[in-house]
């Protein structure tokens, strides 16, 4: 079967791949870009270790394939820092520690990111259920909730 | 002479002892000594064993010194995660 | 001999105890971290394995003719492909990474194919053809261990093991001390009950991945995730039959790991394949395979009985552990059984264990390997005698406390513990006289890990400019580089920015046992600091010599070299950044490094007190709150240390209430994923309150005791005896799943 030509905007670059029509979006991003930030935990959509935004959408990107990037706007890990400014959900990350091995990191800042956008002021429970789609098996997510509200908190005295 | 704890199971090959006496200077000398006086033993210290010296465990160092009045006891090999 | 003979437990620290970034961080936060599966070589062919469907399976014959022909495939290997002999050590990791002439589990590799693309290797597989004849299965430990069930190998059992045992006995092993029948005589209660724990994954976010170059002449790359690249050197070196110095293993960042990558299971395919097809192959588990062929751990059925008198003095205590660790020897029913009554000051003890083979996967070493399960048998016990008698079941445990001095359930009287103390805090802590609501329970347990040390090697080599490089051999799994960087850079008075800590090659340092045993901070640490000593020691001869003087008469304090005192003369200190400007002129570059076997480490406890709620129409346990206390001797970085009590204590809730291997008639395994194996997910929990408490560990500079393993213990007990304060019912059988609970709620309530 013959490869699909899709062009597509990848954390606001556009860009061009070729993909064979079974071929993930994760897969796509991993091994036709290199762009590793994302990672293949189960393949099944039930870690979130592969999370990307979909024209804004917060999606599994091991259950879309390559081909359906057609024309819309993907962002990544790799997108989410301003060049040297890390955007303040790493920086909080960081600050408390909210990660210990870090596979799980990048998905879960994807899915934080999502998650503030559509609520910047979201309550304890809210950020729980938000990141129920995120396994974290190092942090027993303690630290991870209080980063991402703290995050939260900041952002909002910021705008 | 010291006097060495062997844990339940290898009283088997000491005679039902689970207390030995072995000339040991050392921990070498210790698992050599045991090994010389009960070859029953020498399986399980083939497979291997940790060695509890005044409450801290050792598994390898053959030269950690062992006093006559040490507390010695044969464990089984520990393994971590 | 790591026993520090001036321990200097009263000094200030600087560095150690405070919380500053870790070193690796901007890279794991930005994606850039490379971990295994994340690293690509030119001309890299993909690997895939071909697994066995059945439990039990006499492999008649592999015909890989077809395989072969598809355009794409570059190799294919079967245990054809490995020595026909290899080291008794690591004969049973072979036939487990590649299946000989038999399939003893689901998932069992037998055959595996490098192809120029996934899609090629995928269909590859699908024209190999195995002839299989299905032999008779046992997965459970106690049908195992019965007269009639299939034996998976036969004349394997030890000579701990009595004549006449079932064939899948591999040993037996008794530990003790007093006559329990005794102790039992003078209880005013005696309890006697039986519990099973299931077998949990480790669960590890990242799967096993590998990358592996070898060429014709022997020389051989491997990049892949472990918790111990030595190890992984030393296992493939030894299983491929090629020499250990010509394999250069590189660890990637390590995705979780938590004992499960502590041996191979790709790698010496990965490098067989790489060799037969003189290419690079990058191999990466699917989660399935994850799940059906690498290492969770034991699934147990434990017999409990104690003895109590009415004050809650136990008067004796018996447990026998039986343990299954999947299709070769070497569960960690050893450790269990030394393990189970360890927090207890006891005069009448005895422990038995079997170890026992079934047709499921190799267990892998998994946290305190072994603990967990029987300190939920034994503290489920004590609790309900406690209960039973109308006593704090904390009092009760201060009642028994081990304490310096007792000697130990497995044999050796204790040096200075610190379960005391954190029994104490648990007593003293808020959470423990907190009111309860309607319907809801709290339980408290108590957990005990050995902790070791092992081989270790540190170098660190002060550069021109005044910065530090350290290189330490222990995968990163957790923070360890920031807590290595801050003993580093605290021992040179330094600013912990001067230091940066990398994870050096097989080729770099000598050798250093897996990241286990909670040993990193307590082993690693100590490396570190006596190398920054060591580099010391050159900087204050080297200060010596520019100024004229004796060595001896040179100190270092606050990162720079000074006269020891008046009489050594009048000279302005040198600082690390002055000494090594002029190293060129003094002698040489400046480098400290030590290597030891760091023998030794100081045992550890924790309490854990935990109140949950019981949904009754479901059976769903929900977990309210939940704290940790635990000895840390010295906590060099706090938040890491947090960070392991938090973690531990959710993957023991896990196993508490969810997770589990579920086996068919077939012994298939029938949920090897993470929708059906479930793991906690954050809505599932709330905050874990934690309180590290410092006891300083005579057997280290600093104090630190190993942390990482202890927290997983107590959890499963905890929550078993906070839904028995809750709904009266005694959960013995993990997990404590909705329909189990709901069944049980439903049979009290018909006693009723």
């Amino acid at each position: 079967m013959s490869n699909i030509h899709v062009t597509t905007t990848i954390n606001g670059d556009s860009v061009e791949y070729l993909c064979a029509p079974e071929e993930t979006l994760l897969d796509v991003l991993r091994d036709r870009l290199g762009m590793t930030g994302s990672k293949e935990g189960c393949g099944t959509g039930d870690c979130g270790a592969c999370s990307v935004t979909v024209d804004g959408r917060l999606v599994c990107s091991c259950l879309m394939l390559g081909a359906e990037a057609e024309g819309r706007e993907i962002a990544t890990i790799e997108g989410m820092a301003a060049g040297e400014v890390l955007h303040p959900l790493q920086r909080k990350f960081l600050e408390h520690a909210a990660l210990q091995c870090g596979i799980c990191t990048p998905g879960i800042l994807v899915a934080a990111k999502a998650l503030l956008e559509k609520n910047p002021d979201p309550s304890e429970e809210e950020t729980r259920y938000w990141l129920a789609g995120n396994l974290c098996r190092c942090t027993g997510y303690d630290k991870v909730i209080r980063a991402v509200m703290d995050a939260a908190a900041e952002m909002r005295e910021a705008s | 002479m010291v006097k060495v704890r062997i844990w339940g199971s290898l009283a088997a090959f000491t005679g039902d002892r689970t207390e030995v006496e072995v000339e040991a200077g050392n921990l070498r000398e210790l698992l050599d000594g045991l090994a010389a006086d009960f070859p029953g033993l020498r399986p399980q210290l083939d497979r291997g064993v940790s060695v509890a010296i005044d409450g801290r465990v050792y598994n390898d160092s053959w030269f950690t010194p062992i006093e006559p009045d040490s507390e010695v006891v044969l464990l089984s090999r520990l393994k971590g995660g | 001999m790591a026993l520090d003979k001036n321990p200097e437990t009263a000094r200030s620290f600087k560095l150690v105890g405070t919380r500053p970034l870790r070193p690796d961080g901007i890279d794991k936060v930005t994606g850039r971290a490379r971990f295994g599966a994340d690293m690509s070589a030119p001309g890299m062919l993909v690997g895939r394995v071909l697994r066995s469907p059945h439990a039990h399976a006499r492999i008649v014959s592999i015909d890989t003719s077809r395989a072969e022909a598809l355009q794409g495939v570059k190799a294919i290997v079967t245990r054809a492909d490995f020595p026909a002999e290899v080291p008794e050590a690591v004969a049973d990791i072979l036939d487990n990474c590649m299946a000989g002439r038999t399939a003893f589990y689901d998932g069992h590799a037998v055959a595996a194919v490098a192809a120029s693309s996934a899609a090629v290797a995928r269909k590859a597989l699908k024209l190999i053809e195995v002839t299989y004849e299905i032999l008779p299965h046992v997965t459970d430990v106690d049908a195992a261990m019965r007269p009639d069930a299939p034996v998976l190998h036969p004349g394997r059992a030890d000579e701990s093991v009595p004549e006449g045992t079932p064939g899948n006995v591999i040993s037996r092993v008794q530990y003790g001390h007093g006559d329990p029948e005794t102790g039992f005589a003078e209880a005013d209660r005696v309890v006697e009950r039986s519990f099973r724990t299931a077998a949990t994954h480790q669960g590890y976010i990242e799967p096993h991945a590998c990358l592996a170059t070898m060429g014709a002449d022997g020389q051989a790359d491997l990049w892949c995730c472990t918790q111990g690249h030595y190890m992984v050197r030393g296992t493939c070196a030894a299983i491929l039959g090629i020499e250990a110095g010509q394999l250069r293993v590189t660890a990637s960042e390590i995705g979780g790991g938590f004992g499960g990558k502590t041996t191979v299971f790709l790698e010496p395919v990965a490098l067989a394949l790489a060799r037969k097809a003189g290419r690079p192959v990058k191999m990466v588990m699917s989660r399935e395979e994850v799940l059906r062929a690498s290492g969770p751990t034991a699934s147990t059925s434990i017999d409990v009985k104690i003895g109590m008198t009415k004050d809650g003095r136990i008067t004796g205590a018996a447990a026998e552990l039986r343990y299954q660790g999947g299709a070769y020897p070497g569960s960690p029913v050893e450790m269990g059984t030394m393990s189970a009554f360890a927090p207890y000051d006891l005069k009448n003890v005895r422990t038995v264990g079997w170890d026992v083979v079934t047709n499921r996967p190799k267990q892998a070493a998994y946290r305190a390997p072994g603990a967990p399960m029987a300190a939920f048998a034994v503290e489920s016990v004590v609790d309900e005698l406690a209960r039973g008698f109308g006593l704090d079941p904390l009092d009760v445990r201060l009642k028994n406390a081990a304490r310096e001095g007792t000697r130990s359930s497995y044999g050796p009287t204790f040096p200075a513990i610190g379960l005391e103390a954190t029994l104490r805090a648990a007593k003293d802590h808020p959470h423990w006289s907190a009111p309860l609501g309607e319907g809801q329970g709290r339980g408290v347990a108590c957990g005990f890990w050995f902790n070791f040390g092992g081989d270790t090697c540190v170098s660190l080599n002060v550069n021109p400019d005044g910065t530090v490089s350290l290189s330490e051999g222990n995968p990163d799994i957790g923070g360890s580089r920031a807590s290595m960087t801050m003993m580093a850079a605290e021992e040179l008075g330094i600013p912990y920015e001067q230091v940066r800590t990398v994870i050096a090659d097989t080729a770099s340092l000598g050798q250093n046992e897996v990241t286990d045993g909670s040993r990193v901070t307590f082993a690693v640490g100590l490396a570190t600091i006596e190398a920054a000593r060591a580099a010391k020691r050159v900087m204050c001869e080297r200060a010596a010599m520019v100024w004229g003087i004796d060595p001896e008469a040179v100190i270092w304090e606050d990162g720079a070299a000074k006269p020891a005192g008046p009489n050594a003369g009048k000279f302005e200190p040198m600082t690390l950044a002055d000494i090594a400007a002029i190293a060129s002129n003094t002698g040489g570059p400046i480098a400290g490094h030590h290597e030891v076997n760091a023998e030794g480490a100081g045992v550890s406890f924790g309490t854990h007190i935990v109140d949950t709620e019981i949904d009754r129409d479901t059976g769903a346990v929900k977990i309210l709150r939940y704290t940790v206390f635990q000895d840390a001797g010295c906590a060099v970085h706090p938040a890491y240390v947090e960070g392991q009590f938090q973690g531990g204590a959710v993957q023991g809730i896990g196993w508490a209430l969810n997770e589990e291997y579920i086996y068919g008639e077939d012994g298939v395994l029938q949920n090897p994923g993470f929708l059906d194996y479930r793991v906690p997910v954050a809505s599932d929990l709330p905050m874990i309150d934690t309180m590290i408490l410092e006891i300083p560990n005579p057997g280290h500079p600093y104090g630190v005791r190993g942390v990482g393993e202890t927290p997983i213990v107590p959890p499963l007990a905890a929550i078993a005896n906070s839904v028995a304060d809750a709904a009266g019912i005694r959960m013995t059988d993990l997990p404590m799943s909705p329909p189990k609970v709901l069944a049980a709620l439903q049979a009290g309530a018909a006693g009723n």
